[in-house]
């Protein structure tokens, strides 16, 4: 005799959702509120020492007083205008070497040994050699930020380029469309998006090299005021200067995804 | 404007694809190309078009295009090939970009074909926002508006889903009877071949030889499902296609 719950059926148990994480309103903030107000909280009732990490509010003072003296707005300049010239370099030299891989067998074959021997050094390392080429000033710093921005950029549009649907090039080639065309109308759009994510990548390493660069000779920049305040063990100008670090990368992040929407508005 | 081919051969490195094919693609009538997959009737296509170079033999253009012709020999392909970052009039003035014609021309011709293929409402789309039919009648009026001396159509319906298919083949039959137009039509599905086609040619397995051409006089727009003739047609094209089909299928593919 089966079992009368056998009978009267058993209702199909849910097994499926899951794996779709969606944005959760003001949690991201949230999260910032809570972890500067445990630090503040903790420098206040003396769990963490001022020597080792100075409380927000110290570090904020650090900031207000170089807003006040106006002194931010020349360590800015200097940052953003050496971090504008050498990642716009590095960008435009990247995307024609990356082009020009993507589309010439011999760029190709001759070129992509190279990146592939370059690009994993760490331009740090050559910006003694850097200094000896293009003086202690701005050119060294100009340089490292393009060669850092450049490799990653080759890479990115050459793999983009390789992604174009050759459907869709066919299509222009039966039409008769001319090579100009093909590679302006079909092959650009089709790797701007490869080409725009290589721009994150790029920008995070520009800021890196940048506050490298600037550690040795520089009078103004971000990173220089970094380097002092660490010489000085001023914690809480070291910790103003690495917030505007974090802002400068927030800043550029932002603009490349305003540039994505902007660009890729075609996609879904 | 008529097309040639003769003594066509094309290989592969060392494998045969394509051997002794003679075909005339006579002005204002549709041959439909059919034949077991891998017979090399895509191939053949291509070839014809001029997207590839045949091994051996001639494909010539008998005759003079239209006039205003721009691209006389156009494809309309099975994956649709529209650019997703134009929208439905970008993707049709593409074509007709680099043929030096005024903005008002390029407006004008546009605006005719959209209106052909019954798209006027959109012209603003995005491919994105488009079905699949719709889409296929946007790679169609971008066809139309080079307007083509023959028409290469590579499998235009087999993305489709079937009850969109129907109503493309309907739009494809009103736009020949309207304006009779020169194509060669790639297919799998023999029924899309018999209502379709003037003149059926059969590939035969690979590498692909004519095995046989059928030739139907009927005028297209009286051939609907009720006709008792095209089935038994059909029957006789399965019949041939079979055993190359069962044979194919059993192939290894190392193309």
């Amino acid at each position: 005799m089966p079992d009368a719950r056998i009978l009267a059926g058993r209702p199909v148990a849910f097994r499926g959702g899951g794996f779709a994480p969606r944005p959760v309103g003001p949690l991201g903030p949230a999260v910032f509120i809570v972890v500067i107000g445990l630090w503040e909280l903790g420098s206040r009732i003396g769990w963490i020492t001022p020597l080792i990490l100075p409380a927000p509010s110290e570090a904020f003072a650090a900031l207000a007083y170089l807003v006040e003296t106006g002194e931010i707005w020349r360590h800015l300049e200097a940052s953003v205008s050496r971090l504008v010239i050498g990642w716009s370099a590095g960008m435009i030299l990247g995307v024609a070497v990356g082009f020009s891989i993507g589309l010439f067998s011999i760029a190709r074959s001759g070129l992509v040994p190279v990146v592939a021997a370059l690009f994993p050094i760490p331009k740090i390392a050559l910006l003694p050699l850097f200094i000896v080429w293009f003086g202690i000033g701005e050119g060294s710093k100009i340089a490292t930020i393009l060669f850092g921005t450049f490799f990653p950029t080759v890479i990115a549009t050459y793999g983009g380029v390789d992604n174009v649907d050759r459907n869709l090039i066919r299509m222009g080639q039966s039409f008769g469309l001319s090579w100009l065309s093909i590679v302006r109308k079909i092959v650009l759009p089709g790797a701007l998006p490869a080409i725009l994510s290589g721009t994150r990548i790029s920008a995070s390493i520009a800021i890196i090299l940048l506050v490298a660069a600037e550690m040795i000779g520089a009078e103004y920049g971000i990173g220089a005021y970094v380097l002092l305040a660490g010489n000085l063990a001023a914690t809480d100008q070291l910790i103003a200067g690495v917030a505007m670090l974090s802002v400068l990368g927030l800043v550029v992040s932002w603009l490349i995804g305003r540039a994505e929407r902007y660009f890729l508005r075609w996609r879904s | 404007m008529d097309l040639q081919i003769d003594g066509l051969n094309h290989r592969y490195g060392d494998m045969p694809v394509l051997d002794g094919i003679d075909l005339r693609i006579e002005s204002g009538r549709i041959v439909c190309l059919i034949g077991p997959s891998g017979c090399g009737k895509s191939t053949l296509l291509r070839l014809i078009g001029g997207l590839e170079q045949p091994s051996d033999g001639a494909i010539r253009q008998v005759g003079e295009p239209p006039d205003g012709c721009l691209n006389p020999l156009t494809y309309i392909f099975q994956d649709f090939a529209l650019l997703p970052w134009r929208t439905a009039r970008g993707n049709i003035s593409l074509v007709l970009e680099d043929h030096g014609l005024s903005e008002r021309e390029t407006g004008r011709i546009v605006d005719d074909v959209l209106a052909r293929t019954d798209l006027s409402e959109f012209g603003n789309a995005f491919p994105r926002q488009l079905s699949g039919g719709m889409k296929q009648r946007v790679a169609i009026a971008r066809a139309l508006a080079v307007n083509p001396a023959v028409f290469l159509m590579d499998e235009p319906l087999s993305a489709l889903d079937g009850q969109t298919r129907a109503l493309l083949m309907d739009d494809l039959i009103g736009l020949w009877t309207r304006e009779p137009f020169t194509a060669v039509y790639v297919t799998h599905n023999l029924q899309e071949a018999v209502r379709l086609g003037h003149k059926i040619v059969v590939l035969s397995r690979r590498p692909g030889r004519i095995r046989d051409q059928v030739t139907i006089d009927m005028p297209l727009e009286d051939r609907s499902d009720t006709v008792t003739e095209l089935p038994q047609i059909q029957q006789r094209l399965w019949e041939m296609l079979r055993e190359e089909a069962q044979a194919a299928d059993r192939e290894l593919t190392d193309a």
